[in-house]
């Protein structure tokens, strides 16, 4: 389990103070993919580089299985280390040594016995799929291989937590899908926990299960990824969820409807259109779909409806009624 | 002018005045390497931000190697006078003229030795921190070898500073090629042995300087 507990960090600057991390507290589970959002300069590569030490907080404590990592310092610290590995956006391997001696560094900071590092290279290039590329230099990778052997590094010394800053920012979709894949292997196989901080949505519904969103070095909103998306409550987070799933009804249309517009939303197995029929049976009320979608997060499915109901007012409002005693959750979005 | 017999006649001088001048190279270059480096490096890695921060190591050796950088070479040599006595017990020769020439060499070469390592990605040193790699390691595995084609270019510049130097060091008894252009051709207007020592110095710097970059360009795996 990793803990944050109120972590604040500040950075002095030659005139003026700049609070990178506002208080902070947050609970990653074992097991967790935990997904931290946030716009550029929202505090997210501050906090997560406060795990490792790599920043020092200015207050609070970082818990790893109730350890505070702040106490540590020295070969303490360099220890705590072997067991929290880090991937980043830019890969940061050593350029003038190849893929193996790479992996090979990461072992003898561990003080692995040399006999066992080369068998221990191999299998960590068989999980990241490049066992062909160990005596190649960095230069000569692209840029998902450079991430894998920078993921293969990370994992060298069995760490119980992986930090990924920014880890797929730098690639192509595709190539981001095949390490956002590789990650979900790694956390699903081995348990170990990741933290990935990201400024796409897409990562976070792909693979995380929980989820934060940062601003101004604060957490502003946390919980299950899909319940954040099924419920989000700051505008921030509505805007994040806005560029994955968007639900923007032209002028066109909306200046054509009408009755009322309302967005309905069914979380996991209840059967959305099965309930919008009935209701539309039931009442004396018109619906129009102007726009519906079902979303899998989680491999959980998300009903989105936005359609525009017409009738008495009264109808009109029984109608959204029964359809919330059914399980959706009803949301007028505009009056007409 | 260029009296060819004559040039031929006065080999064997301008031969022996060529390996003085390598025998002064030689020394203070190895001493420049053994000593430039690690202070090259310490330079680095007690700056601000690095993992042995260290303010008051930084300014001492910082201002140690600032205050030798400004002193003009001949003074310098001058100056060394009572320490090359001390350390050579002569101050003839190519063996004393190395004391100060290592002297002056030692603080150019850790300045090149501190730039080349600023220029390495910060995030590659931070990973490896990250990674939980000692100094040590991080020192042996990381810094250097990623600095290395940008060191080798240090040396090159390092042998060609002290190919200058030698020739002040030789004017004032430390012999080699310097000595004999002053001897022959300032003192007597010797043309013959004033254009063979311009041209075997020209050919020597950029030897080394093809050298150099050669090297320099063969072990860089980027
Ligand atoms: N080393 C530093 N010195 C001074 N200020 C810093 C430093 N690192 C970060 N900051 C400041 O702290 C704030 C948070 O930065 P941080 O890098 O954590 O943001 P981020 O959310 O990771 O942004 P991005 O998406 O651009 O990476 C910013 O205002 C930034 O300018
Ligand atoms: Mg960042």
């Amino acid at each position: 389990m990793l803990e944050f507990q109120n972590i604040t960090k500040i950075y002095e600057s030659k005139k003026k103070q700049i609070v990178g991390v506002d208080n902070v507290s947050l609970t990653i589970n074992k097991g967790d993919i935990f997904g931290i959002v946030g716009y550029s300069g929202a505090g997210k590569s501050s906090l997560l580089r406060c795990v490792n030490l790599l920043e020092r907080p200015t207050s609070g404590k970082i818990l790893v299985d109730g350890i505070d990592l702040t106490k540590l310092s020295g070969s303490k610290l360099r220890i705590a280390r072997l067991k929290i590995g880090m991937i980043f956006q830019h890969f940061y391997l050593i350029s003038q040594k190849t893929v193996g001696e790479n992996i090979a560094f990461a072992l003898r900071a561990a003080k692995t016995p040399k006999n066992k590092i080369p068998t221990k290279v191999t299998e960590l290039l068989e999980m990241v799929g490049l066992t062909d590329k160990r005596d190649v230099y960095p230069g000569q990778l692209s840029g998902g291989q450079k991430q894998r052997v920078g993921i293969a590094r990370a994992l060298a010394n069995n760490p119980s937590i992986l930090l990924c800053d920014e880890a797929t920012s730098a690639l192509d979709p595709k190539t981001t899908l095949s390490i956002l894949k590789l990650l979900k292997e790694i956390n699903q196989r081995l348990g170990i926990t990741i933290v990935l901080i990201t400024h796409e949505m897409d990562v976070v519904k792909e693979i995380c299960n929980r989820m934060a969103i940062m601003q101004d070095g604060r957490v502003i909103e946390e919980g299950e990824v899909y319940d954040i998306f099924a419920e989000p409550k700051e505008p921030l987070t509505k805007e994040f969820i806005n560029s994955v799933v968007s639900f923007e009804i032209p002028n066109e249309i909306l200046k054509e409807v009408n009755g009322q517009v309302i967005k309905i939303l069914f979380k996991g197995d209840v059967a959305g259109e099965g309930v919008i029929s009935d209701t539309m049976q039931r009442f004396d009320v018109k619906g129009n779909f102007l726009h519906g979608t079902i979303e899998y997060i989680q491999e959980r499915p998300l009903g989105i409806f936005i359609m525009e109901l017409q009738g008495e007012t009264a109808a009109v409002n029984e109608a959204k009624h029964y359809m919330e005693q059914r399980g959706a959750l009803v949301e007028v979005i505009e009056h007409v | 002018m260029f009296d060819f017999p004559y040039f031929i006649s006065m080999l064997p001088d301008i031969w022996k005045a060529f390996t003085e001048t390598l025998i002064m190279i030689g020394i203070s270059l190895s001493i420049s390497l053994i000593i430039g480096l690690p202070l090259g490096v310490l330079l680095f890695v007690t700056d601000k931000g690095l993992f042995w921060e260290n303010r008051f190591v930084k300014s001492i050796f910082g201002f140690a190697v600032n205050i030798i950088r400004s002193i003009p070479f001949i003074i310098l040599l001058v100056a060394l006078f009572p320490l090359t006595k001390l350390l050579v017990g002569s101050t003839i020769g190519p063996v004393a003229a190395s004391v100060s020439l290592s002297v002056a060499a030692i603080p150019y070469f850790a300045r090149l030795v501190e730039s080349s390592l600023r220029d390495i990605d910060k995030g590659v040193i931070e990973a490896t921190i990250a990674v939980g790699a000692t100094p040590w390691m991080i020192i042996t595995d990381v810094l250097i070898p990623e600095a290395k084609s940008t060191i080798i270019r240090g040396i090159t510049l390092t042998v060609i500073s002290l190919v200058a130097y030698s020739a002040m060091a030789g004017t004032i008894g430390g012999g080699g090629i310097g000595d004999l252009a002053i001897r022959f051709g300032y003192y007597r207007y010797d043309d013959t042995i004033m254009i063979s020592t311009v041209v075997i110095l020209i050919i020597f710097v950029q030897l080394i300087q093809l050298i150099g970059e050669q090297i320099a360009k063969s072990i860089d795996k980027r």
